[in-house]
């Protein structure tokens, strides 16, 4: 760029007259999150429909009660399979056709499941909304499985554990989940199978998870963005008005979240310049009543960049690019994980620190201004967080998938203002258990199987990348 | 879909781009330095990025970890990036809190030295080498993107060398190098500042002029050298890496033209007929109808200077040899620059191109980051209005035209990891043009 302005050039910063004093914030303005109407059809296929008009686009995703957590036992994949397979045949179309429809429209959709649902979504401009929620009928209500697909599409998945088997970050969370809960637990095993559960899927197999899962009953449609909810409902009701057909309704077993005991494991990676570090233990369902308490108290922990464990390990030690800590809410009680990649050398030193934030965070009530500044971030960002309208959309089918109250996202920020020091310090107390932490590092089992067992006082068990015991 | 513009310029010659978008009471904050790892001196490979570390650690009014807590306090995100020939930062903050977020860029535009310590720098200096150990050295593959612009750029050009530089020359970096590229770099007319969101226009402008305005200019910038290249590499370029991975990966990286060039649409349409999403080539003829490959997409660098990149990167299926997915990719490529393409190949690349443009339009923080980016690069934001239309004047010749004249094998550079094992047996089997192909 060149400059066209008249001022003097200065070559020195030297006459730099004193910064300005801080400015303070001016009045808030209101904000809702976009209002939304739900409907039930005649055949009980549900209707959510945010009208947003910001842009010319919509989001549509069908939310569909056929996550992993409802595969039988031998099954594992098959949930993460059929969804795929939606977009690989359907009312006569190939795969390839499919994807040719949707992309001349500019709408590709994905479909995937994950624990608690199967979900397709598309974003689409508005005149296009009509024929791509057409071709999401046809994935819908016509999939056909087509057997050479069902192959294609185990190879890949095979072929994708494979790959990440050879990434640090994602063996160490597979074997984090492994050590976290027992065998017979689901949450045991990745979402998408395992590889002996995947060979063992079939056409047949998957047909029948179709069938059973894949109903009106089981379905919610949500529409975020420009559209009207009459024209979303007209829309609805001429595609899928007469669909019918039952939903199992008998879950196939109890969803089992058992824990294992306790366990340090190295799992080993020979010259491995950095080690990936988890720590926790089996968190809470998304539905439990300390929901606020427990999230304000992890964004304290390590939720936020501003957290203990961030400025700990990041910004006081120089240890890590970054460490932070979660929950995972899921419908039963997901993992609670702290997530760090550390210099091989300081392995111990950062496994003694996080445990000295989990104690710490146990030990005191926070202060006043410390929980504060957690809360009004939380507070504050919620609008930031609905800028999309495929985030929009993604907030109403978490509505959906976990059965909150309509009024959830209207009462969010003053159930979030509403935690106190004494909430943070109960959830701490409640919800972080320091005796049942399990320790997952892929690393150099000759750099950090030491350093590790002396700052953990238990003993280092060392497996290979499937989990099996090596020599320590 | 047009996105409302205003601009204007301080006497200090920083330019401020401002786009009102009521909607939410949001408003993003967004500031482009014309500084990017190109103007890095030698021995000071990954400075540029290291210095953006160092934009958080405070100013003269802003203590150590402050920078974050204040954003976060108010309710804001925040981050910073940089790039080869750039580096950003940027905060999208509730509308209310906007002089916050413009203070405290001006803060450290204007006062960052005194801030500056050794300790921080040392801190820093751990930290960013661990970003390098966790995105490349401890990742399978991750040493991509530093090998990559080494085959196609030559040693002597500015975006040859690697953007998050070696653990030595990081090692090497002092606090003398933070206060002379400061001084040189972080001035008000190397910068872009752009707002999008809810905001006053008229309030705006004295916020800025406030907080902004009595930052001096700078002085003269050191030249860049020369970034001109040929158009093709003139010939094949291969390098073969030995990796702890399972699944072979190839990314081929051809010159291609710069960003803003009306080339550069026609390009960007041969990429996306080849690699975006599973109605294109690789996806349809590598993944889905041959199942050699896993994975499969195709990606620009968008640089404005000297030349672009456009990339194939694919992955092998467990059972694919290195040999036979590197034969397959280069013979996609033989294809399209023999046969060409078809109208509804453009057609389907301009659509999914154009939907993607819209969707980036909705937040406030991608907003102000595209307006930046036209502004910096070419002096113009109200460029990211018609970048949907230079898309759609795109015809089926040009898009021919540039695969005739720039994916042949004489402007391929192939990047092939191989597990470890095979290894041996992939660097043995050189592609030749009478060869393999």
């Amino acid at each position: 760029m060149t400059d066209a302005s008249t001022s003097e050039s200065t070559s020195a910063r030297a006459t730099v007259s004193a910064p300005t004093p801080r400015p303070g914030p001016t009045a808030p303005r209101s904000y809702s999150f976009p209002r939304f109407e739900r409907m039930t059809l005649s055949n009980g296929m549900r209707l959510v429909v945010a009208p947003v008009a910001k842009l010319p686009l919509v989001t549509v995703s069908a939310v569909v009660d056929a996550g992993a957590a409802a595969e039988r036992e031998g099954e594992e994949g098959v949930a993460s399979l059929t969804a795929q397979l939606l977009l690989e045949g359907a009312a006569g179309l190939d795969g390839a056709a499919l994807a040719d429809r949707f992309e001349r429209i500019g709408a590709a959709a994905d479909a995937h499941a994950d624990w608690d649902a199967a979900t397709i979504s598309l974003t689409a401009l508005t005149d296009r909304l009509p024929e791509a929620l057409s071709l999401v009928r046809d994935l819908l209500r016509a999939p056909e499985f087509p057997e050479r697909e069902v192959v294609r599409l185990k190879d890949e998945r095979l072929a994708e554990i494979l790959r990440l088997r050879a990434e640090p970050g994602a063996l160490a969370d597979e074997q984090f989940d492994r050590a976290t809960y027992s065998p017979t637990a689901r949450y045991a095993w990745p979402a998408g199978g395992t590889a002996a559960s995947v060979r063992a899927l079939t056409r047949d197999l998957i047909r029948t998870f179709y069938s059973q899962h894949y109903q009106p009953g089981a379905t919610t449609l949500v529409f975020a963005g420009d559209v009207t909810v009459g024209d979303a409902v007209a829309l609805a009701e001429s595609l899928f008005g007469d669909w019918s057909g039952e939903a199992l309704r008998d879950v196939p077993r109890p969803f089992d979240t058992a824990p294992r005991t306790g366990v340090v494991r190295v799992v080993g990676k020979a010259d491995a310049p950095q080690s990936e570090i988890r720590v926790g233990h089996v968190g809470l369902p998304r539905k439990h009543p300390d929901y606020f308490d427990a999230m304000v108290m992890n964004a304290i922990l390590g939720g936020l960049f501003s957290s203990r464990i961030n400025l700990n390990l990041r910004e006081a030690h120089g240890y890590t690019y970054g460490a932070f800590s979660a929950f995972e809410w899921r419908r039963a009680a997901g993992p609670f994980t702290i997530h760090t990649a550390v210099k091989s050398d300081v392995t111990g030193a950062a496994v003694r620190e996080i445990l000295k934030e989990i104690d710490g965070l146990r030990a005191a009530e926070v202060s006043n201004d410390e929980l504060t500044l957690a809360t009004s971030y939380l507070d504050g960002v919620f609008p930031i967080r609905y800028e999309t309208t495929a985030a929009i959309a993604t907030a109403l089918s978490n509505l959906v998938i976990h059965g909150l109250p309509d009024s959830y996202y209207d009462e969010y920020r003053e159930r979030v203002r509403g935690v106190t020091p004494g909430g943070v310090l109960r959830a701490a107390r409640q919800h972080l258990h320091p005796d049942e932490l399990r320790i997952v590092v892929v690393g150099d089992p000759t750099v950090i199987s030491t350093p590790l067992a002396e700052a953990t006082g238990a003993p280092v068990e060392v497996v290979n990348p499937d989990g099996v015991e090596t020599t320590a | 879909m047009q996105i409302p513009i205003e601009t204007f310029r301080l006497a200090n010659g920083l330019f401020v781009t401002l786009s009102e978008d009521h909607t939410a009471p949001l408003v993003a904050v967004n500031l482009w330095y014309h500084v990017g790892s190109a103007n890095e001196r030698p021995g000071r490979t990954g400075f540029a990025h290291l210095f953006e570390h160092m934009l958080f650690q405070g100013s003269a009014s802003v203590a150590a970890n402050e920078h974050f807590e204040f954003v976060q306090r108010a309710g804001g995100t925040l981050n910073g990036s940089t790039w080869l020939d750039r580096t950003n930062y940027y905060e999208t903050v509730p509308s209310n809190q906007l002089e916050l977020a413009l203070w405290l860029e001006a803060n450290r535009m204007g006062y960052l030295l005194p801030a500056m310590t050794q300790q921080k720098l040392d801190t820093q200096r751990d930290v960013v080498q661990n970003e390098r150990r966790w995105s490349m050295d401890n990742q399978p593959y991750g040493t991509w993107w530093e090998r990559l612009p080494a085959l196609v750029f030559p040693a002597s050009h500015p975006f040859h060398h690697s953007l998050i530089g070696s653990m030595s020359d990081l090692d090497a970096a002092s606090l003398d190098d933070i206060a002379q590229f400061f001084t040189t770099y972080y001035t008000p007319d190397n910068a872009v500042l752009s707002i999008a969101g809810d905001f006053d226009p008229v309030e705006v402008r004295t916020m800025v002029e406030r907080h902004f305005g009595p930052i001096p200019r700078g002085g003269t910038k050191p030249a860049l050298p020369d970034m001109a290249l040929d158009s093709t590499l003139g010939g094949p370029v291969r390098e073969v890496v030995a990796d702890d991975v399972v699944l072979s990966r190839i990314f081929v990286a051809m010159r291609s033209p710069v960003f803003g060039s009306v080339e550069y649409y026609a390009a960007s349409i041969a990429g996306a007929i080849l690699g975006l999403k599973k109605g294109s080539r690789l996806h349809r003829g590598l993944v889905r109808e041959r199942q050699l490959a896993a994975e499969a997409q195709a990606f620009t660098y968008d640089l404005t200077k000297g030349s672009d990149l456009l990339v194939l990167d694919v992955t092998a299926r467990p059972e694919t040899s290195s040999e036979q997915l590197e034969r397959a990719v280069h013979a996609e490529l033989d294809r399209i620059q023999a046969e060409g393409v078809t109208a509804e190949e453009v057609a389907r690349a301009i659509t999914l191109i154009e939907t993607d443009l819209f969707v980036s339009l909705q937040s406030a923080g991608d907003r102000a980051d595209k307006l930046s980016l036209f502004a910096t690069y070419f002096g113009d934001p109200s460029l990211v209005n018609v970048q949907a239309e230079r898309y759609r004047e795109v015809t089926v010749e040009q898009v021919n035209a540039f695969a005739r004249e720039r994916l042949g094998p004489d402007n391929r550079a192939s990047l092939l990891f191989v597990p470890r094992e095979m290894a041996e047996l992939a660097s043995s089997n050189e592609l030749t043009e009478s060869g393999v192909r």
